[in-house]
C-alpha cells in the first residue's frame, strides 16, 4: 500500500488530480457554511452581470441569480448525485455479480444474458428510456444513470466471484455448514471489495458527467434547483448575450472530470507492473550505441565478419546487466561458426548486436565493433545500416510463429524483403520467392506463397524463415537457434538444408545454438559462451575430442549419443550467474569441480594457442 | 465468411428480441395510468378511456407486448400523437440525420485518433508524444455539450466562419457544401472524447506491437522505420484498435443526443428528448428499439471487419 501511494505520487499529474479533487470535495462540503447569496433568489434587473461585478464575483445568470453561489451549490449537487449513482450502481451490480458468480449454473446464465441484453443498448438510450418512463427529475436521472452502469459492475464482480468460489476457503465454509448468505457476506464480499472500490473510482467521473448531461437536456434537475448540467442548459439560451454563464459551469465540469481522469490514469499506471519495469518503452530502430572510444571505422578485414571486443549491456533502472562482455570473433568466408552456450549466456544478444537489433531501451552497445569486410557496422549512419540489413547480413530467427508477421501472407513478406532494397517488378520478385521456397524444399510452394504463417507447420515456417533470409543473396547469415523449436527429424532436415545452401552459395554462417550435437553436424569452428564471455574457441572436431574449458566438457557431456552405451548424462549443477552481479574472476568457478581459490580473484584472459583458445587457469587439456 | 455472417445475424435475433422486452418493460414502469400520464391529470375520463383503447392499453401486458412486436415486424410502429405522423416515418427521417452526424464523427475519430496514437507511439516521450498526450487529456475531459457550445461561441458567433446550428440553411437547396459547413462543428464536438480514447489506445497498442519479434524481423530485413511503423506495426495494432472503434461508435451514437440538442441537429436523439418532454411514449419506445437494433447490427459489422483484418480468427 505504501509502495502504491509512493508510485501514485511519483506521478506528478496524478498527484495534481488527487489534490484538485480533494480540494473540490472539501469545498463542496463547506458550501452551506460559506457566506454565499441564496442560489435561487432571482433579481432580474441585475441579470447577466459580468464576472467581477459588485457583489457577484462570477456575475449573474439570466434571472440575476448569483453565479458563484449557483456554481458551488450546483457542483455540490452534481458530485453528490454522481457519488450516489456510483454507489447505487456498485451495490446492485455487486449483488448481481456475486449471485451469478457464487451460484453459477442457470442463475449465472440467466443474469448474465440479461446483462448482455442491457449492454446491447447504446449507453444513453437506456437512460433516456428510463427517464421517459419515470418522468424528468433529479432522482429519476440518478436512477437511470445508476441502472445503465449496473452491467459494468455486475460483469467485473462476477468474473472475480467465479474465481473465488472455486477456491478452497469457500469450499471449507460450505462444508462447515454455513448458509449461502453468510458465506457471501463474510467470505466473498471482503475479497471483492477492493475491485468494487477501483471500479467505483474509475466510473464516478462518468456518472457525474452523465447526470450533468441529463440535466443539460432538461431531464434531470428541475428549475430552480441548480446543478452543473442544468446551468449549462440554461446558458445555452443566452450563449451569445452572456458567454460567461456557459464558461463558469463548463470549466467546473472540465476540472472535475480532468482531475478524476488524471487520478484514474495514475492509479492504472501504478497498478501496471509493465510500466514500472519499462517494458512498454518503444524499441528504437537501432540499438543505442554509447562507446567510450569509437573504434576506427575501417580496418583490414580478417574474415567476412569480425567482432572486435563487442560489449552490450542492458540498463534497467540502476541495474546494469552485462549481457555481452568483450566478445571477439572472426567469421571467415564460406565458414560456419557455431556460437554455443546456455540460455542467457549472451549468444543471441551477440548476434543481434551485429546490426544493432538489440531492443533499446534497455539495450546499449557499450563498446567494440562489428565489422563487415572491415567496415564497422555500428559506426554507420542508420540509412546505411538499414541498407545492409537483410541484404548483406540476413537473420534466421528461432520460432517463426512469432518472428513472421502474423497478418501478412508468406509471399508478401518475402517480396517485401526484396523490394525494400531494390526495385524489382512484383511478378519477378514473386517468381524469385517461389524459386527459393522450392530451394528450401517446401511442397506446393505455389500455394504456400499466399498462406499465412499460422497455416504452416513449424518445420515449414522455419524453411520460410530460411528462404526469406536468402532472398537477397546475403554474404553472411546469422542463424539464431533456427532448429530449437523443431522436432528431431525436421531439425536434421533443416540442418542438412543449411549445410547444402552454404556449400552451394558460399555463405558464411554464424550459427547460434545451445546444442553441441547440432554444432558437430554443421560447424567448422565453434565458440563457447558463458555469462557474456567467450570461454573457449577452436575447430569443432578438436574441441569435441578434447575440450579445454571445464564448462565446454560439461556442455558436451549433456548431449545424449545414440548407441553410446550407458554413458552418464550429466546436467550441469547450479545456474549461470546473474549478469548484473558477475564475479571478478571466472564466472563458471562456482559450478566448476576444478575451481581453485585463485580462479575467482582476477579477470582471466583468453589464452590463445594455435587455432584454439580457452579462458581457464586450470584447463582440462593443456593447450600446447 | 458467408456462413459466419449468417450465424452472427441469426444469433442477433434473440438479442433484439431481448431489447424489445426490456424497452417494453421499462415503458410499463410508468407510474399510474399511462393515458393519464400522457394527457395530464385534468383530462376527462372519456378521453383517457379512448386513448387507452387507441393505445391498446386496456389489454393485458403480455398481449400488448406481442401486439406491439407483431406490428413492428410489419413496419407499423404506431402513430406519434405529438407529431401526428407514423412513428417509423419520423424515426427513419431523423435517424438518417443522426447517421450522417455520427458517421462523420466516427471518421474523424478513427483517422485522427489512430494517426495521433501512432505518431505518439513512434515518438514516445518526444515533444509530439507529450503534446498529443496533453491534447488527449483535454479531449477526454471536456463534456461534449460544453465543447459544442464553446465551438459555436468561437467559430460561429465570434469568427462567423461557420453556421450556428441546423443541418441546412433554411432557405436554400440541400447541397453537400451546405451540409459540410453545418456538420463541421457538431461532428468535431461529438468526436472529441472518442478521438482521445482511440488515440490513447492506439498508442498503447502500437507500443505493445513494436516489441514483438516480427517487428525485429522486419527491421532485420531492412524495412525502413516508416514501413515498420505504418505497415508492420499498425496492421497488427489494428486488431486491437478496431474493437475499440466499435465501442466508441456506441459512445458517439449516445453522445449525439447532446450534440443534436446543442446544434439543433434534426436527429433521432433530439427527437427522443423532445418526445420525452412531451410524454410521447410510442415515439420513445419505437425510437429506442429502432436505434438499439441498428446498434446490434453495427456491432456485427465490426466483428466481421475484425475477422477480415485478422486471418487467425476462423470465420
Amino acid at each position: 500500500m505504501r509502495l502504491f501511494l509512493t508510485l501514485l505520487f511519483r506521478n506528478r499529474l496524478a498527484a495534481l488530480g488527487a489534490v484538485l479533487l480533494l480540494a473540490l470535495v472539501l469545498l463542496c462540503l463547506v458550501v452551506p457554511l460559506l457566506p454565499l447569496a441564496d442560489p435561487n433568489v432571482t433579481d432580474t434587473p441585475n441579470k447577466f452581470l459580468r464576472p467581477f461585478s459588485e457583489g457577484h464575483l462570477l456575475g449573474t445568470d439570466h434571472l440575476g441569480r448569483d453565479l458563484l453561489s449557483r456554481l458551488l451549490w450546483g457542483t455540490r449537487l452534481s458530485l453528490a448525485v454522481g457519488v450516489a449513482a456510483a454507489a447505487a450502481a456498485a451495490f446492485f451490480g455487486t449483488l448481481i455479480g456475486i449471485c451469478a458468480g457464487y451460484f453459477g449454473g442457470w442463475i449465472d446464465n440467466g443474469l448474465m444474458r440479461l446483462i448482455d441484453m442491457i449492454m446491447a443498448f447504446p449507453y444513453i438510450l437506456l437512460a433516456l428510456a428510463i427517464v421517459a418512463a419515470l418522468g424528468p427529475g433529479m432522482l429519476n436521472a440518478l436512477i437511470a444513470v445508476a441502472a445503465v452502469n449496473v452491467p459494468f459492475f455486475a460483469r467485473n464482480i462476477r468474473g472475480i466471484s467465479v474465481g473465488l468460489t472455486a477456491r478452497e476457503f469457500i469450499d471449507a465454509a460450505r462444508l462447515s455448514g454455513q448458509g449461502h448468505a453468510r458465506i457471501i457476506v463474510t467470505e466473498l464480499l471482503p475479497n471483492v471489495l477492493p475491485v468494487i472500490i477501483v471500479a467505483i473510482s474509475t466510473t464516478i467521473g462518468w456518472m457525474v458527467l452523465e447526470t450533468a448531461g441529463l440535466s443539460f437536456l432538461g431531464l434531470g434537475s428541475q428549475p430552480p434547483q441548480a446543478d452543473l448540467g442544468s446551468m449549462l442548459g440554461e446558458a445555452r439560451a443566452a450563449l451569445i448575450a452572456a458567454p460567461h454563464t456557459l464558461i463558469v459551469p463548463g470549466a467546473m465540469i472540465f476540472v472535475i472530470v480532468m482531475s478524476i481522469n488524471l487520478l484514474g490514469d495514475g492509479l492504472r499506471d501504478a497498478l501496471d507492473p509493465r510500466l514500472r519495469s519499462g517494458a512498454l518503452a518503444r524499441p528504437s530502430p537501432v540499438t543505442r550505441i554509447a562507446r567510450p572510444a569509437p573504434p576506427p571505422a575501417e580496418t583490414p578485414a580478417r574474415g567476412v565478419l569480425d567482432l572486435d571486443g563487442l560489449t552490450t549491456r542492458f540498463e534497467v533502472g540502476a541495474q546494469v546487466y552485462k549481457a555481452v562482455s568483450d566478445v571477439s570473433l572472426t567469421l571467415g568466408k564460406g565458414e560456419c561458426l557455431g556460437l554455443i552456450g546456455e540460455s542467457g549466456s549472451g549468444k543471441s544478444v551477440t548476434a543481434l548486436s551485429v546490426t544493432g537489433l538489440v531492443a533499446s531501451p534497455p539495450g546499449v552497445i557499450a563498446g567494440g565493433a562489428a565489422r563487415l569486410d572491415g567496415v564497422d557496422l555500428l559506426s554507420l549512419p542508420y540509412r546505411d545500416l538499414r541498407g545492409l540489413r537483410g541484404r548483406r547480413i540476413a537473420y534466421i530467427f528461432q520460432d517463426p510463429l512469432s518472428t513472421l508477421h502474423p497478418l501478412y501472407r508468406i509471399g508478401d513478406q518475402m517480396v517485401e524483403a526484396i523490394r525494400v532494397h531494390r526495385k524489382m517488378p512484383l511478378a519477378e520478385a514473386r517468381a524469385r520467392c517461389l524459386d527459393l521456397l522450392r530451394t528450401v524444399q517446401i511442397p506446393n510452394a505455389e500455394s504456400r506463397l499466399s498462406a499465412y504463417p499460422h497455416e504452416l507447420s513449424g518445420g515449414m515456417r522455419q524453411r520460410v524463415g530460411i528462404a526469406m533470409a536468402l532472398v537477397n543473396d546475403p554474404e553472411v547469415i546469422i542463424a539464431d537457434e533456427p532448429t530449437t523449436a523443431l522436432d528431431v527429424t525436421v531439425q536434421a532436415q533443416v540442418l542438412a538444408l543449411l549445410d547444402r545452401l552454404r556449400r552451394e552459395r558460399g555463405l558464411s554462417i554464424l550459427f547460434i545454438t545451445h546444442d553441441f550435437g547440432v554444432v558437430g553436424q554443421l560447424c567448422d569452428r565453434v565458440a563457447v559462451m558463458y555469462a557474456g564471455q567467450i570461454v573457449e574457441e577452436g575447430p569443432t572436431a578438436s574441441i569435441l575430442a578434447a575440450p579445454a574449458h571445464p564448462y565446454t566438457r560439461r556442455l558436451i557431456a549433456c548431449v545424449p549419443e545414440l548407441g553410446g552405451g550407458r554413458r552418464q548424462l550429466a546436467a550441469i549443477p547450479g545456474l549461470p550467474p546473474a549478469v548484473n552481479r558477475l564475479p571478478a574472476g571466472c564466472a563458471f568457478a562456482p559450478r566448476c569441480d576444478r575451481a581453485r581459490p585463485d580462479c575467482q580473484r582476477d579477470p582471466i584472459a583468453l589464452r590463445v594457442s594455435g587455432p584454439r583458445a580457452a579462458r581457464c587457469l586450470y584447463p582440462e587439456e593443456a593447450l600446447s | 465468411m458467408g456462413r459466419y455472417i449468417l450465424y452472427r445475424l441469426l444469433s442477433a435475433v434473440p438479442v433484439v428480441l431481448g431489447i424489445t422486452v426490456i424497452v417494453f418493460f421499462i415503458m410499463s414502469l410508468i407510474p399510474g395510468d399511462p393515458a393519464t400520464a400522457i394527457l395530464g391529470a385534468y383530462a376527462s375520463p372519456e378521453n383517457v378511456a379512448r386513448l387507452n383503447a387507441d393505445l391498446g392499453l386496456d389489454k393485458p401486458m403480455v398481449q400488448r407486448y406481442f401486439i406491439w412486436l407483431g406490428n413492428m415486424l410489419t413496419g407499423d410502429f404506431g402513430r406519434s400523437f405529438s407529431l401526428n405522423r407514423p412513428v417509423l416515418d419520423e424515426i427513419l427521417e431523423r435517424f438518417s440525420a443522426t447517421l450522417i452526424l455520427a458517421g462523420v464523427s466516427l471518421l474523424i475519430c478513427a483517422v485522427l485518433g489512430i494517426v495521433a496514437g501512432v505518431v505518439s507511439a513512434a515518438r514516445q516521450y518526444g515533444l509530439a508524444d507529450k503534446a498529443i498526450t496533453l491534447a488527449v487529456l483535454v479531449g477526454i475531459s471536456i463534456p461534449s455539450f460544453f465543447l459544442g457550445m464553446l465551438l459555436i461561441l468561437i467559430f460561429a458567433v465570434q469568427l462567423r466562419w461557420l453556421p450556428v446550428s441546423g443541418m441546412y440553411e433554411v432557405y436554400g437547396g440541400r447541397t453537400l457544401v451546405d451540409l459540410l459547413r453545418h456538420i463541421i462543428l457538431p461532428a468535431t464536438a461529438l468526436a472529441a472524447v472518442a478521438t482521445g480514447v482511440v488515440a490513447r489506445l492506439s498508442r498503447g497498442a502500437m507500443l505493445e506491437v513494436l516489441r514483438q519479434d516480427y517487428i525485429r524481423t522486419a527491421r532485420a530485413k531492412g524495412v525502413s522505420e516508416t514501413g515498420v511503423i505504418w505497415r508492420h506495426a499498425l496492421r497488427a495494432a489494428m486488431v486491437s484498435i478496431i474493437p475499440v472503434l466499435g465501442i466508441q461508435a456506441g459512445f458517439v451514437l449516445s453522445g449525439a443526443v447532446y450534440i443534436e440538442v446543442v446544434f439543433q441537429w434534426p436527429g433521432v436523439g433530439r427527437m427522443l428528448v423532445d418526445a420525452i418532454l412531451k410524454r410521447d411514449l410510442l415515439l420513445v419506445q419505437g425510437g429506442v428499439t429502432f436505434v438499439a437494433a441498428c446498434y446490434v447490427l453495427f456491432n456485427i459489422i465490426v466483428d466481421v471487419a475484425q475477422s477480415l483484418i485478422d486471418p487467425r480468427i476462423k470465420a
